[in-house]
């Protein structure tokens, strides 16, 4: 399963992420970092519709999402890999 | 490194500064035309590229200076030249390049201001090259040729201090000595190392941390420790101050005045002496640092003083600055727009002994 | 059998990128330029043979993210220190990295004439019609009826003339070797801009000539506008008026001599 990382402490809520998604999983969170800025995540769920395509860190200014892909070939356990 | 025979040769002192970059191993330069001194960009237009270097007639003297910043910043050595009104143009550069601490070099062949003035020399920025024509707390090291084989050591010797204390030096003319033809014995250094600037010039990082050079210090307390620093080297430069001494063991008048200048009251000062009185000479020729400590030491011994420039009155404040509680030096000024002749001093100076 | 699943970062920033946060407003698109920078100098092989010239604006602070050696220009400048640099060091990989201000305003003799002596440097030019660090003031690409601190009742083209297209400019000199225009405001034009930036870096590799692209870039703060509503007037507004496309490329024919 394909997923997003977000380093929140870099985020600025500038949300170009949520635009980019083509699945349109990432949303405005109601938390506040360090910054004041109000994050953004992606919920559990909508987690499993990740595709890896890492859209969002193309457009985030920050660096500060992080992406991973796995490979088509998946089981059905839910094991993770540590990034 | 360049492989020219030493050889006398009868030239202009703009050409003798122009074969005085090439002996120093200079490969960039970058000017734009402006009287006096455009011998200078003509010449390099074909030695400089004959040599192997960069030339560039720039699109203003604006580019030309920050042209030589990115040259220096390479720890390359890079000069280029200009006259009063040019020069102006340039300021906003040499104040980046002494607060970044690049060793560029700057010719300025005096001529007359304020303003468009006139094509003829003058000394009138004198306070632009000593006290900072630019922005900021800095200063250069400023040398004052006489004459056309002084133009062509004081340009080795530039990028010499240039290099040694990683600052913009000024090489100070005027329009008398960069048209002026004379002998000059050119020769060529034997000490010149190409790795001058290894540890500090920017290159590529090969192997090594990145380099940033810059004078923007934005955090706390940084612009004031760089201050410090640089406060500290111009401390350590006043060493370099230079002056000749002509005639002042036994003077009881003593005529200050760098340059072209400088070379008209020798003579004067010489055929008053023939004449039996007592004068004598000092010609700076390091505009600064400044040679206080000599002349501090023959008001000491009770000498009076007459500063003599091509300007409304420039250098006299240092002088009297370095005289003051001993002494004082009074002023005699040829208007920027006049041409003095050595005539032209003789009354001041007796005027001044005899008072 | 359980087939281990395996991840693998699927987006990698460049180590010559600083792994940091950056001082630069939310939204604004200088992060994404830089990174494009690193990842051309990256696959192209250049970071350990670059020189670059920083200019004055929000990003003359790019020497704490792109980790090469750097000299800072005075403002508008950077032309000209970047033309000392490479004559200089003619083996280095030069950049100069410039605003709509320094570059179009004040330094518009210097980018004119670097590009018409067809200087081996590449420049990367990112507009955002506004002066940034200085708090908003009118740039010469500031857009007709764009109200700023300078011109509060909106640009006017009988007072302040029209927008600069500087893209259009330079690519007609004979010694430019590549000039584009690309945005950051959409995926789609983010990957476009980077071919864009990689192939401005090749004219100076392979010595085609002058190397420039002009990017599209928001400022949220100095635009009045959330960061969304800002990249949406890239689109609506900026690109009409700043046509995207490639208006010069010489670059993979023989040399501009």
């Amino acid at each position: 399963m394909s997923r997003v990382m977000f380093l929140e402490d870099r985020c600025k809520g500038c949300l170009l992420c949520t635009l980019a998604c083509p699945v349109k999983i990432i949303k405005q969170a109601d938390r506040i970092n360090q910054q004041g800025y109000k994050v953004v995540e992606v919920t559990g769920e909508d987690m499993a519709s990740c595709t890896g395509c890492a859209f969002c860190a193309l457009t985030c200014p920050d660096f500060a999402i992080k992406v991973w892909k796995s490979p088509k070939f998946k089981t059905s356990n839910d094991s993770k890999a540590e990034g | 490194m360049s492989d020219r025979k030493t050889e006398k040769i009868f030239i202009k002192g703009n050409e003798a500064i122009a074969q005085g970059a090439l002996a120093a191993g200079c490969r960039c330069y970058f000017g734009y035309p402006i009287t006096p001194q455009n011998d200078i960009p003509e010449y390099l237009s074909k030695a400089m590229p004959d040599a192997g270097g960069e030339f560039i007639q720039a699109e203003s003297e604006v580019a030309a200076a920050n042209m030589l910043l990115g040259a220096a910043a390479c720890g390359k050595r890079a000069f280029t030249s200009s006259s009063s009104p040019g020069v102006s143009l340039m300021q906003e550069a040499i104040s980046y390049m002494a607060g970044s601490e690049l060793p560029g070099v700057i010719v300025n062949m005096n001529r007359g201001g304020p303003g468009l003035g006139d094509i003829g020399p003058a000394q009138g920025d004198y306070f632009q090259s000593t006290k900072g024509g630019g922005h900021g707390d800095y200063r250069l090291l400023v040398l004052a040729p006489a004459t056309c084989q002084e133009a062509f050591d004081m340009m080795i010797e530039a990028f010499d201090l240039a290099f040694k204390y990683r600052n913009p030096v000024m090489v100070h003319g005027d329009a008398i000595l960069g048209q002026m033809k004379e002998p000059v014995q050119t020769w060529t250094p034997q000490n010149l190392d190409p790795n001058e600037a290894a540890d500090w010039g920017l290159s590529g990082a090969i192997g090594r941390p990145s380099r940033l050079l810059k004078s923007l210090f934005l955090e706390d307390g940084a612009l004031a420790g760089h201050n410090r620093k640089l406060q500290a080297k111009y401390k350590a430069m006043q060493v370099e101050a230079r002056a000749e001494c002509f005639e002042t063991a036994d003077a009881d008048l003593v005529v200050v005045a760098f340059g072209s200048i400088g070379r008209i009251a020798k003579t004067a000062v010489r055929k008053l002496r023939s004449q039996g009185h007592k004068v004598g000479l000092v010609r700076p020729q390091t505009l600064y640092p400044y040679p206080s400590a000599l002349l501090r030491e023959l008001a000491a011994q009770g000498k009076r003083f007459l500063t003599i420039e091509h300007n409304c009155g420039q250098m006299v404040e240092d002088v009297q600055l370095a005289v003051r509680g001993l002494a004082d030096s009074e002023f005699f000024g040829i208007m920027p727009g006049d041409l003095p002749t050595p005539d032209d001093f003789e009354q001041p100076i007796l005027d001044s002994l005899r008072r | 059998m359980t087939a281990v699943q395996q991840e693998i970062p699927a987006f990698t920033l460049p180590e010559v990128l600083a792994d940091r946060a950056t001082h630069y407003c939310p939204g604004c698109h200088h992060g994404i330029a830089h990174r494009l920078v690193a990842e051309c100098l990256t696959e192209l092989g250049l970071v350990e043979k670059t020189v670059s010239v920083s200019a004055i604006g929000c990003s003359v602070f790019i020497y704490n993210y792109l980790m090469v050696d750097t000299v800072e220009a005075p403002h508008g400048r950077a032309p000209a220190v970047a033309t000392g640099v490479k004559r200089a060091r003619p083996e280095a990989f030069v950049y100069t990295y410039q605003g709509d201000g320094d570059l179009a305003s004040i330094g518009l003799s210097e980018i004119l004439h670097a590009a018409n002596r067809g200087e081996r440097f590449s420049v990367i030019f990112v507009n955002n019609t506004v002066y940034g660090m200085t708090g908003g003031q009118m740039a010469p690409t500031t857009l007709i009826g764009q109200k700023t601190t300078t011109c509060p009742g909106g640009r006017c083209r009988d007072r302040e003339g029209m927008p600069l297209k500087v893209t259009e400019i330079i690519a007609n000199f004979d010694a430019v070797g590549y000039a584009a225009r690309g945005s950051l405001d959409t995926v789609k034009n983010i990957l476009q801009a980077k071919k864009m930036v990689r192939k401005a870096f090749e004219s100076q590799i392979k010595g085609a000539g002058f190397g420039f692209v002009e990017l599209l870039a928001t400022c949220p703060t100095n635009w009045r506008m959330t960061p969304l509503k800002a990249n949406a007037r890239v689109a609506e507004e900026m690109i009409p008026y700043f046509p995207l496309g490639v208006y010069k490329d010489v670059v993979d024919a023989a040399g501009v001599c």
